[in-house]
């Protein structure tokens, strides 16, 4: 069962070097740890301090880079040690957020390339990615696997790796959670807008490159936009931002097309809409909670 | 006026400071591999040490210039040629319109420097002209050199290039040992080793394998011992794997436990390995000079000693621009 509360041990800060504090919040992936990375980075990026060069909330831990010439490493783990402290006491765990509809085509032929491309040496070398993920969950086929991985939606836990690509950890009991073992050995290649999964995290590569996340299916419109072309992207060339919640779609081929169409005519928009996530909410019902949060998407 | 690009070389990148700031959303800082060098031949031309120049791995470009102008090349050891014929490194080269400029082979490191008066003068994307070819961003429409490409070069404000020193002074600059020590403040996850694996990483003898770009350099050695465990939820199955976090950039993971990664300028900004240590800020550019085959020993210090070598490397870079 998933516990009604999550209490966090005292998080755990070392360094990385003369430039970088990490803070490791928990060892084990959950919506609290997540949701603490994310508090304490938008705490600490409030106090606007001097010295703080970039941070990088992550799905259980915290990265800061800092210039130890403007600030004494000592008084920055000070600093942050007193964030951490605030945000546990915070009395409402809520987060204003988006919700945000991904269309994808599961099981296409150009992800089903790559696929049959990289059968070597897979933890199973017959039938594809998709088989052995719903083998992995006990799940009776790669069609059940697919409507789990879209019918409960996603929080973006963390945005890296390469440019602009989300980390995405499904809003559903452990228990629920679908878990996936990484490529035994990474692939050479992904097509940029490939859906991975790799332990329990989803993912949309943002760009095309190396990767060790099992393969799915491909997101229909981009989710970086160097040019800044689409409307999505006017403000930043990155669509995603950790906080974020996503909702995938499944679109068969004809509806795929269309919306490659629209990208190439500059017309696409993501359906999306603003929402508050309530972290207690989440942990003590999230059946309910799932389908009230995605309610919002429909009055679209 | 521009240089035009005649031969590419092998992976010719425009670079400068880099771009900070965005490593929260997986974009590195990138910048030049060696700023030390970078800086130096920017201080040859009389730019400012943030100008952009043309960073060189290995085999470099063959390019003409459309204007007179002038030029400096620093780094990795290498022949250099102007119109055919050899001229020095460390040191300003006046150029006629025309001239055309070419390198032979390099005798050691991997990377050198192309500075020339007025900077590399793409356009700033996110606050900094550097490269960065896995997102298509910066440089040069956002990739390394290709043939037939005109690079722009800045007009220097107008100024003729001010005459701050001739050449660099032997004594300034960076040495291209085959064997060096590269200091590491241990952390992160190295409690996840045993302390024969910690023991393992900071005294063996580590080659650094081709495998090494501006992400980061691979080495080969012995094995280290990470300690079992029952995974946390979500972290993967191999001891080495934790839930996935930020890089720190310089940090060291060992997959597997098996060649070690130091992850460099154009690190990707996390993943599901955990890091032991972390090379110093000061210590930075000199992985950035290693060749494949570099023995390689990553020497322990605390963070009181890496803030001092960093006062030292800063000491040394300000030198170069009195």
């Amino acid at each position: 069962m998933t516990p009604t509360t999550q209490h966090l041990r005292a998080a755990r800060y070392t360094w990385g070097g003369d430039e970088f504090l990490f803070v490791e919040i928990a060892e084990a992936m959950s919506l609290t740890a997540n949701f603490t990375a994310n508090a304490m980075a938008s705490a600490l990026a409030a106090r606007t301090v001097d010295g703080i060069v970039d941070i990088c909330p992550a799905n259980a831990s915290l990265l800061v880079r800092f210039d130890p010439d403007v600030i004494p490493p000592g008084s920055l783990e000070e600093l942050v040690r007193d964030i951490e402290h605030e945000v546990a006491q915070l009395s409402e765990q809520t987060l204003e957020t988006r919700i945000v509809e991904v269309p994808v085509w599961y099981d296409d032929p150009y992800t089903g390339e790559t696929v049959a491309r990289f059968r070597k040496g897979h933890q199973r070398p017959e039938g594809t990615d998709l088989d052995f993920a719903a083998e992995e969950n006990g799940l009776p086929s790669a069609a059940e696997f697919i409507r789990r991985h879209h019918s409960s939606p996603w929080l973006v836990s963390m945005v890296g790796f390469v440019a602009g690509l989300p980390f995405m950890f499904q809003i559903v009991p452990q228990e629920e959670q679908l878990e996936v073992p990484k490529y035994l050995s990474p692939r050479t290649d992904t097509p940029p807008l490939t859906v991975g999964h790799g332990g329990c995290f989803a993912c949309v590569y943002s760009v095309r490159g190396a990767g060790g996340y099992q393969m799915f299916g491909i997101a229909a419109a981009p989710i970086f936009d160097p040019a800044q072309r689409l409307a999505d992207f006017e403000d930043f060339m990155i669509f995603f931002k950790p906080g974020d919640i996503v909702k995938f779609k499944p679109v068969g081929e004809e509806e795929y097309r269309a919306i490659q169409a629209e990208v190439a005519a500059g017309t696409f928009t993501y359906r999306q809409a603003p929402v508050t996530f309530d972290l207690q909410r989440a942990l003590d019902n999230p059946t309910t909670y799932n389908r009230d949060i995605m309610e919002t998407l429909n009055g679209l | 006026m521009a240089f035009n690009i005649l031969e590419p070389g092998l992976a010719t990148s425009v670079q400068d400071q880099g771009r900070l700031g965005y490593y929260h959303v997986g974009i590195p800082q990138g910048g030049a591999m060696d700023q030390l060098s970078a800086s130096m031949a920017n201080a040859l031309v009389g730019n400012a040490a943030s100008d952009a120049v043309l960073e060189c791995a290995y085999l470099g470009p063959k390019f003409t210039t459309d204007a007179d102008t002038v030029i400096a090349i620093t780094g990795a050891p290498v022949a250099i040629f102007v119109n055919g014929t050899a001229v020095e490194q460390w040191t300003r080269l006046p150029l006629t319109a025309g001239d055309e400029v070419s390198f032979g082979m390099l005798t050691g490191g991997t990377r050198y420097y192309i500075a020339v008066h007025g900077g590399i003068d793409v356009p700033s994307v996110l606050g900094s002209r550097s490269t960065y070819a896995l997102g298509a961003l910066g440089g040069l429409h956002g990739r390394t050199l290709a043939a037939g490409d005109t690079v722009p070069v800045g007009d220097g404000a107008g100024t003729p290039p001010r005459e701050r020193r001739e050449s660099i002074p032997d004594e300034l600059r960076p040495a291209y040992a085959k064997d060096i020590t590269v200091r590491v403040l241990p952390g992160l996850y190295d409690h996840r080793l045993t302390a024969h694996g910690m023991d393992t990483l900071v005294t063996a003898s580590w080659t650094l394998t081709p495998v090494a770009d501006r992400t980061g350099l691979r080495y080969a050695g012995p094995d280290v011992e990470w300690q079992p465990r029952t995974q946390p939820f979500g972290a993967g199955s191999d001891p080495s794997n934790i839930v996935d976090a930020g890089y720190a950039i310089g940090s060291i993971q060992v997959p597997g436990g098996k060649e070690p990664i130091v992850l460099h300028r154009d690190a990707v900004s996390g993943g599901g390995y955990a890091m032991v240590a972390t090379v110093i800020s000061a210590d930075m550019d000199l992985v950035a000079r290693s060749a494949p085959g570099t023995q390689t020993h990553f020497e322990p210090v605390t963070m009181d000693q890496a803030l001092a070598a960093r006062a030292d490397a800063a000491r040394i870079r300000r030198a170069v621009w009195v």
